[in-house]
């Protein structure tokens, strides 16, 4: 099973309940997509046993049989290549791997060779009996998807796989949710985390992926959340409260449920949800 | 060529929620003569505490995505094996997965494929109620090419800089990513918005290092900095090893969320935040003059 954590807006929470579940339930994998800022390493504490390096494609041109034709230049959507007048350019941070140049090329003169633009790491968590497993993405490379694509192949068959979502509701974000079995979307009580939480629940409805909702930080004073929820028939699995405690544990990678009793029953609970929800639609 | 007389000044953060919107707005109180804009074009959030007056949205394209014409296809599949993107199966398109290379339009030997220009979002318009021009976009859910949309709003909103203009402020996306260079091209000086977590920390220095590839000057706040001395002391650290200046720091504060509920920014809610305010962004105007 696999079940993504994804929120629209940053910093509600998602790492922080992802991780949060895959310590309290048995049989967990903990796979962490926002591979350019990610966090989970900080509050799992792995101990890798494997970082493997992932390779884009790139365009290289034997200058020797290159006659300057313009063909891959012509070809390429993206404006990846440059015609310099006496050789063919490449800005590589541009190029999406689609391999258009290469296979046009009247004089098959261009091979395409990986390049390094990122990482998957893999490794058991030291604070909880999870397996841990994320991308990181060198930083100045533009295009997070190919990686965040490598990364969701780790997932394991058979365990509860719970994928840390990049903030946002672009294209890094539909790759890493695309597929679950069930979104959980965390929001916050403020008119920032509603507003994005009805952006990302959007794209859960386009991708056809069933939804449920969190709410962290959770002030009794703001009511539109639970208001919207309820209007739109939207399943509420759990409220988190505003507690200062927390962000302080958190600030110093510390998962509140390894503090909370009542967090760690939350989040069993959340699951249950989702499970019971899941098994009662394959019924049908 | 006119000189240019304005500062262009970018909000970014790396992680999520750090107080990105929150430090742009209140800022954006104190100064006149400027021209607001939201770069998290997939999650704008400024304008609900700025409040604009929206007077025209603009249809956004940004690219082209490929469609089957299904009268001319003869199934040969060629298509599919060539997309990288996995984005044709049983001789349609999936226009999610689609990034617009345009492989499979050449390749295609029945020429069955063409492009089909693909609206992705709208861009706005608007003033403030002092007149200062605003704007923000709405990037289609799931959508690509986010990077592009940033540099369309940025163009357009930097055509109505006037010989008046004072301030460009930009409040960037997260991460560090497309969109955020997109943010970054043309600024004066960028402020880093962090917190004192672990992981706000972490992200900070992944932004610091992708700043140093393109050399922009920067400053950082520290946001909710009692909530980890700690990890306040090595930020400050980092920062003097990088010979930069901490704009400001700013203690966990209720005031930050309250203010959001109520729809203002925490310059307008809070009296007591004020004078931190005018300090940072003194801060932050003696950098831009000394830089």
């Amino acid at each position: 099973m696999i079940i993504s954590v994804s929120s629209g807006k940053g910093g509600t929470g998602k790492t922080t309940v992802a991780t949060s579940i895959a310590v309290s339930i048995a049989n967990s994998v903990y796979i962490d997509c926002d591979v350019e800022e990610p966090n989970g390493h900080i509050l799992l504490k792995p101990e890798y046993t494997s970082v493997t390096p992932y390779k884009k494609l790139l365009p290289e041109i034997d200058t020797e049989k290159c006659t300057l034709c313009n063909k891959c230049v012509e070809v390429c959507e993206f404006n990846a290549l440059m015609n310099a007048g006496n050789e063919i350019i490449l800005f590589d941070e541009l190029c999406h791997s689609c391999g258009a140049c290469a296979y046009f090329c009247p004089e098959k003169c261009i091979t395409e060779v990986g390049k390094v633009m990122g990482y998957v790491r893999k490794g058991k968590s030291t604070t909880g009996d999870v397996e841990f497993i994320d991308g990181i993405l060198n930083i100045g490379e533009e295009t997070a998807t190919p990686l965040i694509k490598e990364v969701k192949k780790q997932t394991i068959p058979g365990k509860i796989n719970i994928v840390d979502s990049p903030p946002g509701t672009a294209c890094s974000m539909v790759e890493t949710v695309r597929e679950s079995d069930f979104c959980i979307l965390v929001t916050e009580s403020s008119p920032f985390g509603l507003s994005d939480l009805k952006l990302a629940i959007d794209v859960l409805k386009i991708i056809n992926v069933p939804f449920g909702v969190v709410i962290n930080k959770y002030d009794e004073r703001y009511k539109a959340t639970e208001e919207y929820l309820k209007e739109n028939d939207i399943l509420l699995l759990s409220k988190i409260g505003i507690d200062k405690k927390i962000a302080e544990d958190y600030s110093r990678g510390i998962i509140p449920v390894l503090k909370s009793e009542k967090i760690r029953k939350d989040m069993i609970e959340i699951v249950e949800k989702i499970n019971s929800l899941i098994n009662s639609k394959q019924k049908v | 060529m006119i000189e240019k007389k304005y500062r262009q000044v970018v909000f970014l953060s790396g992680k999520g929620g750090t107080g990105k919107t929150s430090f742009a707005a209140s800022f954006s109180n104190l100064l006149e003569n400027k021209i607001i804009v939201d770069c998290d074009v997939d999650a704008a959030n400024l304008y609900l505490v700025l409040n604009p007056y929206i007077k025209s949205g603009t249809k956004y394209f940004s690219g082209i995505k490929a469609e089957i014409d299904a009268s001319k296809c003869n199934q040969c599949g060629l298509c599919e094996e060539l997309c990288r993107f996995d984005a044709i199966k049983d001789y349609t398109v999936d226009k999610i997965s689609c990034e617009g290379c345009g492989f499979c339009v050449r390749a295609c030997p029945q020429k069955a494929i063409d492009y089909n220009l693909n609206a992705s979002g709208y861009y706005y318009e608007g003033n403030l109620e002092d007149g200062t021009p605003f704007f923000y976009s709405n990037l289609k859910p799931g959508e690509g090419n986010s990077g592009k949309l940033v540099s369309v709003l940025k163009s357009e909103a930097l055509k109505k800089v006037d010989e008046n203009t004072e301030w460009v402020i930009i409040d960037g996306p997260p991460g560090i990513g497309c969109p955020v260079n997109a943010s970054l091209a043309g600024s004066d000086f960028i402020v880093m918005v962090t917190e004192a977590t672990s992981s706000g920390f972490h992200d900070l220095k992944r932004l610091i290092n992708l700043i140093k590839i393109f050399e922009f000057p920067y400053g950082i706040i520290i946001n909710k900095y009692d909530l980890n001395e700690e990890v306040t002391e090595s930020i400050k650290k980092l920062a003097e090893e990088n010979s930069i200046s901490i704009l400001g720091m700013v203690p966990y504060e209720q005031d930050f969320i309250r203010s959001l509920q109520e729809g203002k920014t925490v310059y307008e809610y809070s009296p007591k935040m004020r004078e931190q305010f005018k300090e940072m962004w003194s801060n932050i105007n003696l950098q831009i003059k000394y830089q």
